[in-house]
């Protein structure tokens, strides 16, 4: 199924967004592409599947809604709130609980990626009060009235973020398991003053997201041309 | 990941006194050492103490010109603030060469200080560690030991360096750090903050049990100074040291009227190398001498079976540092 999703994305990439025409009566029935990946389904489903539904729209279906807690929280839980994409969140969590798990298991957000798991790739890349960090080496309990912003929180009412657009355009991944975590990077990065513009400098500043496919190349032309698209921002 | 039980701690005190008893426990300020090794159970504290709410984030120039750091200013705050850019260009420099922007962005000030080794052998939490396990042994020597060990103030317990850049820095630059214990605060002289491995690698820094740092004050910057942070690594980026040196220097003319060498990624503490500073006072700014001075920079160094390399390159990062901080004195 990637090689077909693969395929179809490339031929997207004609025009800056999402050129596939889709019905919005399917839209209203179409799973997010975890849950019909957990479903199980045909090859042909598939294929069909992923060309009718572009990431905008994926986006827009994986925005998760708000989660509550109504119990009180168990034995060696805290009562924590997030904000997270501008939705906010009352969980109890574990102690040990870890941000990127609560993200992805409580809030089904796994658009974060969870790779190494001990802060040397940076899959899970987010912003925290705008600060890039990585997740998987914070508790959950340590962010209780935090702003969270994850990569499904960058596109804006069906418009991809310019990030986002320019990887796109680019073709600035492979496999595309580290490009969450990239993009989120590259957006904290194009918004802070002490990082220099030159190419050098990105890379440096890009180094903490490992690519084992190797598009670094296509990831720096991606943040340059987002660069020189957020004009005065950046 | 193991259970243990979450504190937040609303003042210095409060932490302090959440740190008694003989329970493990330890302070929680950015967590990318601690909650990486909990995550490998290596360190198995019942209680961590989250310290991140305190006020301990302040970065002020004292009257007498010295620089007090809260703890729990971040690696990335300290290398982009304008006090350290202006009077402290060397400490940027390191910061900045160390882990990547989102890893700076968490760690601290405190944590830095507070980092322990690479050793895989440490970290894969069965092979032979006396650090983790005493009396264990230590697998590194004889083992794989080629990039994260060292070469000088190892023993015969343990190899590993101490993995900072920031604070092969604030070796250069000489500091206090300011505790804080039930018994009230001390300051602890940066030198002597890191501890050699000697027969107890276990005990790797010299506070004692539930201490919590709550500033580092660095001496004040020596006046017409010029420095450097540099780091020979086996990537370009987001990598420890095989070698570094943080170097300043006080130039009278083309006579070295001062200077400050610390090295990083072949010793087992950041390395102050005062020996090879008073070999350098006084001298005219040659190839020669920087040759003799990184000679003496490594001094005692002793070299094991994959590491030995690094002490040719220790005495090249330190000649290539003094020569191109010189470059104008020395081809003039």
């Amino acid at each position: 199924m990637s090689d077909l999703k693969v395929t179809v994305m490339k031929d997207q990439k004609t025009g800056p967004g999402p050129v596939v025409e889709v019905d919005p009566s399917a839209l209203a029935v179409m799973p997010t592409r975890r849950s019909f990946l957990k479903f199980g389904a045909s090859g042909i489903a598939a294929s069909a599947l992923s060309g009718l539904l572009p990431d905008s729209a994926l986006a827009a279906v994986q925005q998760a809604a708000p989660v509550v807690d109504s119990s009180a929280p168990g034995v060696g839980e805290q009562r924590i709130r997030l904000t997270v994409n501008g939705q906010v969140h009352t969980l109890n969590v574990p102690a040990n609980a870890i941000l990127l798990d609560v993200l992805r298991d409580r809030l089904q957000l796994t658009g974060t990626k969870k790779g190494c798991d001990y802060g040397q790739c940076g899959a899970c890349t987010l912003l925290v009060n705008d600060v890039a960090i990585n997740s998987c080496l914070s508790l959950a309990v340590q962010h209780d009235g935090d702003s969270i912003t994850t990569i499904e929180g960058l596109a804006q009412g069906g418009t991809l973020h310019p990030v986002q657009e320019a990887f796109w355009e680019h073709d600035a991944y492979q496999c595309g398991y580290c490009t969450s975590g990239q993009i989120m990077s590259a957006v904290a990065i194009l918004k802070d003053p002490n990082i220099p513009s030159d190419d050098a400098s990105v890379r440096e500043a890009m180094s903490g997201n490992i690519c084992r496919c190797g598009a670094y190349k296509n990831i720096l032309s991606a943040v340059q041309s987002a660069r020189s698209k957020m004009g005065g921002t950046v | 990941m193991r259970t243990f039980t979450f504190v937040r701690a609303e003042s210095p005190a409060h932490a302090v006194g959440s740190m008694s008893g003989d329970a493990p426990r330890a302070y929680l300020a950015g967590g990318t050492t601690l909650l990486d090794l909990v995550k490998l159970d290596v360190m198995q504290p019942e209680q961590i103490v989250d310290i991140n709410h305190l006020p301990l984030k302040q970065v002020e120039r004292l009257a007498d010109g010295r620089l007090r750091v809260g703890a729990l200013v971040s690696n990335t705050e300290l290398a982009n603030h304008p006090l350290v850019r202006e009077h402290y260009p060397v400490l940027a420099e390191a910061i900045l060469a160390g882990a990547s922007t989102q890893l700076r962005n968490k760690a601290t000030t405190a944590g830095n200080l507070m980092q322990r080794v690479r050793c895989n052998y440490f970290r894969d939490g069965a092979s032979a560690c006396n650090k983790r396990e005493p009396g264990s042994g230590c697998a590194a020597i004889g083992g794989l030991n080629r990039s994260v060990h060292a070469v000088l103030g190892t023993s015969d317990q343990c190899i590993a360096t101490h993995p900072s850049d920031m604070c092969v820095a604030m070796a250069a630059i000489g500091a206090q750090v300011t505790v804080r214990g039930v018994a009230g605060e001390r300051e602890i002289p940066f030198a002597d903050f890191h501890l050699l491995p000697g027969d107890t690698p276990w005990r790797e820094h010299a506070l004692e049990r539930g201490e919590l740092i709550t500033h580092v004050t660095l001496d004040a910057p020596l006046a017409g100074s010029r420095s450097a942070y540099l780091k020979l690594r086996d990537r370009a980026s987001y990598q420890f040291a095989l070698a570094s040196s943080a170097i300043i220097l006080v130039l009278d003319g083309q006579r070295i009227a001062d200077a400050r060498i610390a090295l990083g990624g072949v010793a087992s503490k950041p390395w102050r190398a005062r020996e090879a500073e008073q070999a350098l006072i006084g001298q005219r700014a040659t190839p020669e001498i920087f040759a003799r001075v990184a000679e003496l920079a490594l001094k005692g160094a002793r070299g094991y079976e994959h590491n030995a390399f690094k002490i040719p390159l220790g005495q090249q990062v330190v000649a290539r540092n003094l020569r191109d901080l010189t470059a104008q004195e020395l081809s003039s």
